[in-house]
C-alpha cells in the first residue's frame, strides 16, 4: 500500500551544474541574444512605427560606415576589459578601471603640455617616452593603493576603486579648468599648433597603432594567464584563498602584483589616449570602463573570447546610434536601452548554463519513496 | 550667508538621501546595487510620465501623491528586475547593476525628451516645493527647518523610520542577519530570498524618489533631459560608505555632502578651478572612512559581511 507523503515536494529543483558542454552553453546564449533582438525588435516597432527586420538591416549597415573607427573603438574597449581580467579571475572586484585611465591619461597630457613649454628643446622621442612613463606611473598608483589596503586591512575592493574613479573625474576636471585660460572647461587638442609634439606618429592612419597594441596585450595576456605561475597564482587565490595560503602562494603579493598588471595596462590605455586616440582629456577618456566590465564578464575573462565580445557590443553601440539617427530618435539614449535590454538577457540565461532545473514530476518522486 | 549654504545643503543632500537609504537596505540585504543611479533616472522617468499624464487635470495634491507613486512603481520594477537576475538566477551583482546603470540612463534620457514639457512642469514644479509655505520667510530657523518640499520632509521620515526599523524592530534583526551571512539566516528558517527581494525592492523604490525629487523641487522643473541623475547617484552610493550603513548617519552626511557640492555655485569669489576642487571631497571622505573602518576593524562599522557575495544554498 502506498502511505500518503505529508510534506510537500517543491516544484522543481536547482542543482550547480559545472560541466555543460560548450556547444549547449553558446546555444543557451545565442537563444537569449535572439531573445533579446526579438525584445528589442517590438520596442523599436511601438517606438519607431518601423518594420523591425529594416532597423536591424540599417543597424547593421551603420556599424559598418566607419570601419576604422569600429576597429579602433573595439580595441581600445579590449584594452580596458584586459586590465580588468587578472583582477576578476582573482575575485578582486576592480570597477576602477576608468580611475586609473583617467589618471595616466591626465598624467600623459601634463608631460605633453608642460614639457615642451619649459624645456623647448626636447625631442619628441623624449617627450612620448617621458609620457609612457608618467602615464602608467599615475595609472599603478591608482590601482595599487586599494590594492594595498584589500591586501593588508581587507578593505572593500569594490567600493574603493569606485571612489578612486570619482577622485580622478574630480581631479581631471579640476586641472583642466586651471590649465585652460578660457574657463570653457574643454581643453582642446593639445599641441595641435604646437608642432604636434608628444603625438605619437601615426603608421599609416591613426587608428592602426591602439589596434596593434590591443592584439599584442591580447596575446600577452592570454599566455599570460594560461601558461605563466603568476597566471595560475591568480586563478588560485580566486578560486580559494585559504588552498593559496596552504600551497604557500603569498596572497597579499599577488593581490599587489596583479592590481600592478592592471594599472600597467591601464597607464598604457592612457598614454595611447593622449599621444594618439584624442590628444586631450575629458570625461569621455574613462567612459568604457563600466562596459569593459560587462565585457570581461561575457566573455568569462577569457582574453581571447573577449576580442569578440567587445567587438559584439562597439557593433551594438555604433548600429544603434546609426540607428537612432537615422530614424531621427536621440543619439546616445536609444544604444543605452539597446545594450541595456540584451545584457539583461545575456545576464539572465549565465544561470541556465550554470544550474540545471530538475523539475518533480509526482509520479517519480512518489515511486522513489515506494523503493526506499 | 551661512544659512543660505545650509538650506542648499540640505536641499542638494535629499538626492544623496534617497538613494543612499535605498542603497542601504539594498545593502543590508547582501546586495551591492551599482544600479542605483540607474534606479534614480527610472525613479525620475516615472514620475515625469504621471506628470505628463495627469498633470493637467488633476489638483496639486493628488498629482504630488500620483507622481510619488509612479515614481516608486517604476523604481521598484527596476528593483524587482535586478533581484530577480541577482536573487533568483545568482547573476554577478556588479555586472547587473551596471547593466541596469546603462539601460536606467538611456530610459530617462530617451523617454524624457518625449514627453517634457518645460512649460507644464516648471508651472506644476511649486506643488512639490514650499511644504508650509513658508519659503520666503527671513527667519533662518524657519528657513532652515520649515521652508522645504514634502519630499525632504519624507526622506528625513524614510530616515529615521529605517534606522528604527533596521536596529529596533525583528524584521530588521533578520534582515542584518541575511547580509552577514545568509546561510545562517537561512537555517534559522528566514526566508532568505523573500526578504531580499522586498527589501531590494523596496529600496530601489526608495531611491527612485531621489530622481523625482531632483525634477521636480531641486530643480523647478527645469531639467530632466540634460539632469546629471546618474552623477547624483554614485554619490549616494559613496554616501552609503561614508555614513557606515547608518541611516541617521546618512541624514546628517547628506548635508555636508549637499553642502560640498554646492559649494562651488556658492562661493562666487573663488575662482572657477578652486571651485572645482570640493567635487573631490565628498570621494575622498569616503575613501577615508572606508579605509579607517577597516583598519580600525570596529564592529559595527564594517560593511556587511556577505556584501556583494551571491548565496546559493547549496554551496559550502
Amino acid at each position: 500500500m502506498q502511505t500518503k507523503i505529508a510534506r510537500r515536494e517543491p516544484l522543481f529543483h536547482i542543482s550547480k551544474n559545472d560541466a555543460m558542454p560548450f556547444g549547449k552553453a553558446l546555444a543557451i546564449r545565442i537563444c537569449a541574444i535572439l531573445a533579446a533582438l526579438l525584445v528589442v525588435g517590438i520596442l523599436s516597432m511601438i517606438l519607431i512605427k518601423e518594420n523591425p527586420l529594416l532597423i536591424y538591416m540599417s543597424m547593421f549597415e551603420g556599424a559598418f560606415i566607419d570601419v576604422w573607427t569600429l576597429f579602433q573603438n573595439t580595441a581600445l574597449l579590449l584594452i580596458f576589459g584586459l586590465a580588468v581580467i587578472p583582477a576578476f579571475q582573482m575575485k578582486f572586484w576592480n570597477l576602477g578601471a576608468n580611475g586609473q585611465v583617467l589618471a595616466g591619461c591626465l598624467a600623459a597630457i601634463a608631460c605633453m603640455k608642460f614639457l615642451p613649454e619649459k624645456y623647448p628643446e626636447i625631442s619628441n622621442t623624449v617627450l612620448i617616452l617621458i609620457m609612457a612613463i608618467a602615464s602608467i606611473l599615475a595609472s599603478c598608483i591608482w590601482s595599487v593603493v586599494p590594492a594595498i589596503f584589500k591586501a593588508y586591512f581587507n578593505t572593500n575592493e569594490t567600493l574603493f576603486t569606485l571612489m578612486m574613479n570619482y577622485i580622478a573625474l574630480a581631479l581631471v576636471d579640476y586641472c583642466v579648468f586651471t590649465w585652460d585660460k578660457t574657463g570653457s572647461g574643454n581643453l582642446g587638442i593639445v599641441n595641435l599648433l604646437n608642432g604636434r609634439k608628444g603625438w605619437i606618429p601615426d603608421i599609416s592612419n591613426k587608428y592602426i597603432l591602439s589596434i596593434i597594441v590591443a592584439v599584442v596585450l591580447t596575446a600577452f595576456m592570454f599566455i599570460y594567464m594560461k601558461y605563466t605561475k603568476h597566471g595560475f597564482e591568480v586563478s588560485l587565490v580566486g578560486e580559494s584563498v585559504n588552498t593559496a595560503k596552504y600551497v604557500g602562494i603569498d596572497v597579499k603579493k599577488v593581490i599587489i602584483r596583479t592590481l600592478l598588471l592592471g594599472g600597467l595596462i591601464c597607464g598604457i590605455l592612457g598614454f595611447l589616449y593622449a599621444g594618439s586616440v584624442s590628444h586631450t582629456i575629458n570625461k569621455e577618456v574613462g567612459g568604457l570602463g563600466f562596459t569593459a566590465i560587462l565585457v570581461a564578464w561575457l566573455a568569462n575573462f577569457d582574453s581571447l573570447v573577449m576580442l569578440l565580445t567587445s567587438f559584439f557590443v562597439v557593433f551594438l553601440d555604433a548600429g544603434s546610434k546609426y540607428v537612432s539617427t537615422q530614424f531621427q530618435l536621440n543619439s546616445n539614449d536609444y544604444a543605452n536601452i539597446v545594450v541595456g535590454i540584451i545584457f539583461f538577457f545575456v545576464i539572465g540565461c549565465e544561470f541556465f548554463i550554470r544550474f540545471k532545473i530538475q523539475f518533480n514530476n509526482k509520479k517519480t518522486s512518489n515511486n522513489e519513496r515506494v523503493g526506499e | 550667508m551661512f544659512t543660505s549654504i545650509l538650506v542648499n545643503a540640505i536641499r542638494m543632500g535629499t538626492i544623496f538621501l534617497f538613494g543612499c537609504i535605498g542603497e542601504i537596505f539594498t545593502e543590508k540585504a547582501g546586495h551591492l546595487n551599482l544600479g542605483i543611479p540607474g534606479i534614480m533616472c527610472i525613479g525620475a522617468t516615472g514620475g515625469a510620465f504621471a506628470i505628463s499624464i495627469f498633470g493637467t487635470n488633476v489638483n496639486s495634491a493628488l498629482l504630488v501623491f500620483l507622481s510619488i507613486l509612479f515614481s516608486m512603481l517604476f523604481s521598484g520594477a527596476a528593483g524587482m528586475l535586478y533581484s530577480f537576475l541577482t536573487v533568483s538566477l545568482q547573476a554577478n551583482q556588479n555586472v547587473t547593476g551596471l547593466t541596469l546603470t546603462t539601460f536606467g540612463v538611456g530610459f530617462m534620457k530617451f523617454f524624457s525628451k518625449r514627453i517634457y514639457d518645460q512649460k507644464l512642469f516648471v508651472s506644476l514644479s511649486p506643488a512639490f516645493q514650499n511644504l508650509f509655505g513658508l519659503k520666503d520667510s527671513t527667519n533662518p530657523l524657519v528657513q532652515i527647518f520649515l521652508s522645504h518640499g514634502i519630499l525632504v520632509y519624507i526622506a528625513i521620515i524614510i530616515a529615521i523610520i529605517s534606522s528604527l526599523f533596521l536596529n529596533k524592530s525583528r524584521s530588521g534583526l533578520y534582515l542584518r542577519s541575511i547580509g552577514e551571512s545568509p546561510a545562517t539566516a537561512d537555517a534559522v528558517g528566514i526566508n532568505v530570498s523573500l526578504y531580499k527581494y522586498v527589501y531590494i525592492t523596496l529600496g530601489s523604490a526608495i531611491a527612485g524618489l531621489g530622481g523625482l525629487y531632483y525634477i521636480m523641487d531641486r530643480s523647478s522643473g527645469t531639467q530632466i533631459a540634460e539632469a546629471a541623475i546618474d552623477s547624483f547617484g554614485w554619490m549616494a552610493v559613496a554616501l552609503v560608505i561614508a555614513s557606515m550603513w547608518k541611516p541617521l548617519l546618512a541624514a546628517v552626511g547628506s548635508i555636508i555632502f549637499g553642502g560640498l557640492s554646492i559649494l562651488d555655485a556658492m562661493l562666487k569669489t573663488m575662482s572657477l578651478s578652486e571651485q572645482k576642487i570640493f567635487a573631490i571631497f565628498p570621494y575622498l571622505l569616503t575613501v577615508i572612512v572606508l579605509v579607517l573602518s577597516s583598519v580600525v576593524k570596529s564592529k559595527n562599522t564594517q560593511p556587511p559581511a556577505h556584501l556583494g557575495l551571491p548565496y546559493f544554498r547549496e554551496d559550502r
